[in-house]
């Protein structure tokens, strides 16, 4: 008994020199210093503009303002996350392990490993990276969305493929039904409430990435919100802020409602 | 009676379904419209993709010396914004847990604040803070203290929320304080949860700060920046693989902790 508490205090110890350690390293070569004389009244501004925000931007008719630069961005989130849905399917079949394999599968584990890198890789860069081959612009956001979102979308895809009730492939196998008649009758019948479910949950992380997506030039409410905060205008800067809040709130409202119908 | 259910003829000829598909195709379209898709543009922009990739395929090693201060410097603003986040939201989640605060306008009022701090995105954020506090990795910091703020508030309420009520009504029972109940009851209870989602904000922090930077809010980013407006695409190549690398070892290090918590 005593043994053991001894061990347990020289693990902590262990831990807790390790985080001091971290953190120690983490502070070095920071400059706390370097924070703008200007930066207490350029706070007051910020906040000013948000208290005020410029309703006129709403919608003026030239398809520069809040409401249609808004609708873009819905597009860019709604085109990306079809394409995505899409694209996901093949790579979930290919990464789902099915009852009968041992847990290393080669195929199942080598789909696993490129979902995560897709995953893993920022969308952000992605953005980037399409905006310097495609050019600025709605495409390259939809290319981006529509490429991460494979990395989701196909990873929850195969969870519900493994997780799935096999009956109903069961019941066609024996009645005599080849592997296409069961994967159109069967397998997909089955999972599509849940492929839509999850679809629907990706389509809100979209609507929220497609707005900032702009921000490094690929389309949508970004740019303007960027070019805002660069002016100095803060009050514009303030109005969009609204209207990206509220659209991401309706966005999800609207889609946990959806869902818990499926569900 | 015996009788054949009957089918209502708007079962009979799938209508629900076909109107469902009218409607997803129509805003497919309009869309596309919208993004100005059109197929022979898309062709012709998949060919540039390629010799993009095709540039990229021959990564400038000896860059990476270089690529190693930003990287590790990206690190550092991702640990010590979460901590910030992370110290600021302990004591505001537990206002907002419905199950030791009563007042439900205060944990109504704090949730909607929490809520809208979670809906502003992250570059966003970078970019007004670098208008604040300058170009650099402050701005960076103070971008994913606010960031980690929301997120972690909302994570840390929802496990207080579902903590055993047994220990708390103990507690009170004995005559214990709100203060002492929260340290001797509530703590306690939720110490694993927090260090799994403050471990799991820090991994999407790693991943978030890689891209701070392109707005000028130091880290990795910066040297994105650079190279990708000098065409440089070799370095691009070694500092997306950096990006990669970091990330995918800041997520297996996080996931083994979390799994060795929970």
């Amino acid at each position: 008994m005593k043994k053991a508490t001894t061990k347990t205090q020289l693990n902590w110890f262990i831990t807790i020199i390790i985080l001091l350690l971290i953190y120690w390293f983490s502070f070095q070569g920071i400059n706390f210093s370097g924070i703008k004389d200007s930066a207490g009244q350029v706070l007051q501004a910020i906040i000013h503009g948000i208290v005020h925000p410029e309703w006129k931007y709403v919608y003026d008719g030239s398809g520069e303002d809040l409401v249609s630069l808004l609708i873009q961005t819905l597009a860019i989130a709604f085109l990306g996350t079809f394409i995505s849905a899409l694209l996901s399917v093949p790579f979930a079949f290919w990464a789902a392990r099915s009852n009968h394999e041992l847990a290393g599968h080669p195929r199942s584990n080598s789909g696993k490993i490129i979902l995560t890198v897709v995953r893993t890789f920022p969308e952000i860069v992605l953005a980037i990276m399409f905006i310097k081959a495609v050019g600025p612009g709605s495409f390259a956001g939809v290319l981006a969305v529509s490429i991460h979102s494979i990395g989701m979308l196909g990873k929850l895809f195969s969870e519900a493929i493994e997780n799935m009730d096999q009956r109903a492939n069961e019941a066609l196998v024996s009645v005599g039904g080849n592997s296409l008649q069961v994967l159109f009758l069967a397998t997909l019948p089955t999972i599509m409430p849940e492929f839509l479910s999850y679809t629907l949950y990706r389509f809100e992380i979209a609507v929220r990435s497609a707005s900032i997506l702009g921000m490094v030039g690929a389309g949508g409410i970004g740019t303007p919100l960027l070019f805002a905060i660069q002016t100095r205008n803060w009050s514009r800067m303030g109005i969009i802020l609204i209207g990206i809040i509220i659209m991401v709130t309706l966005i999800d409202w609207f889609s946990g409602i959806l869902r818990k119908k499926l569900a | 009676m015996n009788q054949l259910p009957t089918q209502s003829w708007t079962a009979k000829w799938h209508l629900k379904t076909i109107i469902i598909v009218l409607i997803l195709c129509g805003l497919l379209i309009k869309s596309a419209q919208i993004c100005e898709i059109n197929g022979s543009a898309l062709s012709q922009n998949f060919s540039q993709f390629f010799d993009l990739l095709k540039k990229m395929s021959h990564p400038q090693w000896s860059y990476g010396e270089i690529v190693l201060q930003p990287i590790i410097e990206t690190i550092k603003m991702a640990i010590i914004g979460t901590t910030l986040g992370a110290i600021c939201a302990l004591p505001l989640c537990i206002f907002a847990a419905r199950n030791i605060i009563t007042n439900r306008f205060i944990t109504s009022s704090i949730r909607f604040i929490l809520n809208i701090i979670r809906t502003i995105p992250d570059l966003m954020l970078a970019a007004v803070f670098v208008a604040i506090v300058g170009i650099g990795p402050l701005a960076g910091i103070f971008t994913l203290a606010v960031f980690s703020f929301g997120m972690i508030a909302k994570l840390f309420y929802e496990a207080i929320e579902t903590i055993d009520n047994g220990p708390l009504e103990a507690l009170e029972a004995a005559g214990a304080n709100k203060v002492q109940i929260i340290v001797f009851a509530v703590l306690p209870q939720v110490m694993n949860n927090f260090i799994s989602y403050f471990l799991y904000t820090l991994e999407i922090n790693v991943r978030a700060s890689t891209v701070l930077g392109y707005l000028g809010a130091g880290g990795i980013g910066v040297y994105l920046q650079r190279s990708l407006d000098s065409y440089n695409y070799q370095q691009t190549a070694i500092i997306i693989l950096a990006i990669l690398v970091v990330v995918l070892i800041i997520d297996g290090l996080s996931n083994y902790l979390r799994e060795k918590l929970l």
